[in-house]
């Protein structure tokens, strides 16, 4: 027990890696700041396209969501990372990074939200038209709202699961939370800053996974 | 040397296609064992959780509360390098498969007792007292009344989570798991060339293409997202 204490909750370790581990949480936090804005605005088009009554549009992008699903992030992460570079195309780590998610959570987002699409009656959309609001409008001001409600869970727990992804970055040496705490375990000999690294993301994820959890059961 | 001939000198080479092709094969077959095995350990375990909070009793609802909570808000990553590297250190050494299995299990768990829970208690009140005035006991209302309805309203987002976390077995490849995606970079590194890495892809998206269509046609039998 003294042991398993010493190994993984050393407060001492932990004390000297915190500040290293704070610059990790911000490179996370930055991650986040720009990746889940690319996911929501990137799903939204999507679905305009999985939706889309045009036949040339809707079939290549709902097997484009496919493909993208059947491949596993970390995969798309390294293959982007490392076969760029190849073509003479020499892109930063973080370029990557944005490149890889916009192709993983467009295709995840885009499912939300068509599923919220489709459970807006079609009435609702055909009432808005007849009283004279464009397609755009009738998007805009009628369906997409309910749709948006009625998928607000999944979104969030979508959201939840594209922080947890930004851990994959680690993988490319991007000095994120997990990073660095690897980084810390390793010069420490001690598993602690991994776990404080762990406790962290229960810090910012838990009250997320709480409130889905909540807001799933009042539906 | 044209930048199209480059392309695919770089991306699809035949030559280094034949000369790793086999090794990256066997890979697959590391994917899909310890796939099956993570979907057989997280679905039979998140079912019994599931059942076993039916039963309501509130110290072991708190530890399950506690346990699919944790694990649903960890990232993969970080419970597999605690595992990996922290247990030997406190003398329990895992083969990283195991690791792999392990986390990827427990999480998946998490996830399907939460599932299977919402299953549950979506089937109205009224079907739990029926079925007791009818004369069966607990188990046998649960086991042959509620957990049919649940399970049937449960499998289409159990078939995208365990999608989702069966992807996650390429985090392996951090670790030194043989599956696809660390034989690929291996061959990466011996050959100079992104062509492991295409194959990798490719065989990625083959293995679990057929299962993504699958869950499609899933949701639109079990009309999920219609509320």
């Amino acid at each position: 027990m003294d042991q398993f204490v010493q190994e993984f909750f050393n407060f001492e370790v932990m004390a000297k890696v915190a500040p290293f581990l704070l610059h990790g949480l911000l490179q996370t936090l930055l991650l986040c700041s720009f990746l889940i804005p690319i996911g929501l605005v990137s799903g939204l088009l999507t679905m305009l396209l999985t939706t889309s009554h045009y036949r040339p549009l809707r079939w290549p992008a709902i097997a484009a969501v496919d493909f993208f699903r059947a491949f596993p992030p970390l995969v798309l992460l390294v293959f982007v990372y490392a076969g760029l570079p190849f073509i003479g195309l020499q892109v930063p780590a973080l370029v990557a990074v944005a490149i890889a998610f916009l192709l993983n959570s467009a295709s995840y987002y885009g499912e939300i939200y068509r599923a919220g699409m489709v459970s807006v009656p079609r009435g609702q959309n055909e009432a808005a038209r007849s009283t004279g609001l464009s397609a755009t409008q009738a998007l805009v001001y009628v369906t997409l709202p309910q749709a948006l409600r009625n998928v607000l869970p999944d979104l969030l727990s979508n959201t939840v699961e594209l922080v947890k992804l930004t851990t994959l970055a680690s993988v490319i040496s991007v000095p994120e939370l997990l990073h660095s705490a690897n980084l810390a375990r390793s010069l420490t000999f001690n598993s602690s800053p991994l776990v404080l690294a762990a406790i962290i993301y229960l810090i910012l994820l838990l009250p997320v996974v709480r409130l889905i959890a909540r807001l799933e059961h009042k539906l | 040397m044209s930048n199209w001939d480059r392309f695919i000198f770089t991306f699809f080479n035949v030559e280094i296609a034949t000369k790793y092709g086999w090794d990256i094969l066997q890979g697959v077959a590391v994917t899909l064992l310890a796939g099956l095995a993570v979907v057989i350990t997280g679905i039979v375990v998140g079912f019994g959780l599931a059942a076993l909070r039916a039963a309501g009793w509130k110290s072991v609802n708190f530890l399950i509360i506690v346990f699919v909570d944790i694990f649903r808000s960890l990232p993969p990553l970080a419970i597999i390098l605690v595992l990996y590297f922290g247990f030997p250190n406190i003398g329990i050494v895992l083969p990283s498969l195991v690791v792999l299995w392990v986390s990827l299990g427990a999480v998946l768990a998490s996830f399907a007792e939460e599932i299977f829970w919402a299953g549950i208690t979506s089937v109205p009140k009224g079907q739990w007292l029926a079925a007791r005035s009818t004369g069966l006991t607990f188990a046998q209302t649960l086991r042959h009344v509620i957990l049919p309805q649940a399970v049937r309203l449960g499998i289409p987002p159990l078939t995208n989570r365990a999608i989702a976390i069966t992807k996650n077995l390429a985090l392996g490849s951090a670790i030194g798991v043989n599956e696809i995606l660390g034989r690929a970079n291996s061959a990466l590194s011996m050959s100079a060339n992104a062509t492991p890495l295409t194959m990798a892809a490719l065989l990625y998206v083959v293995v679990f293409i057929p299962l993504v269509i699958a869950s499609r046609a899933l949701e639109r039998n079990y009309h999920w997202g219609e509320r």
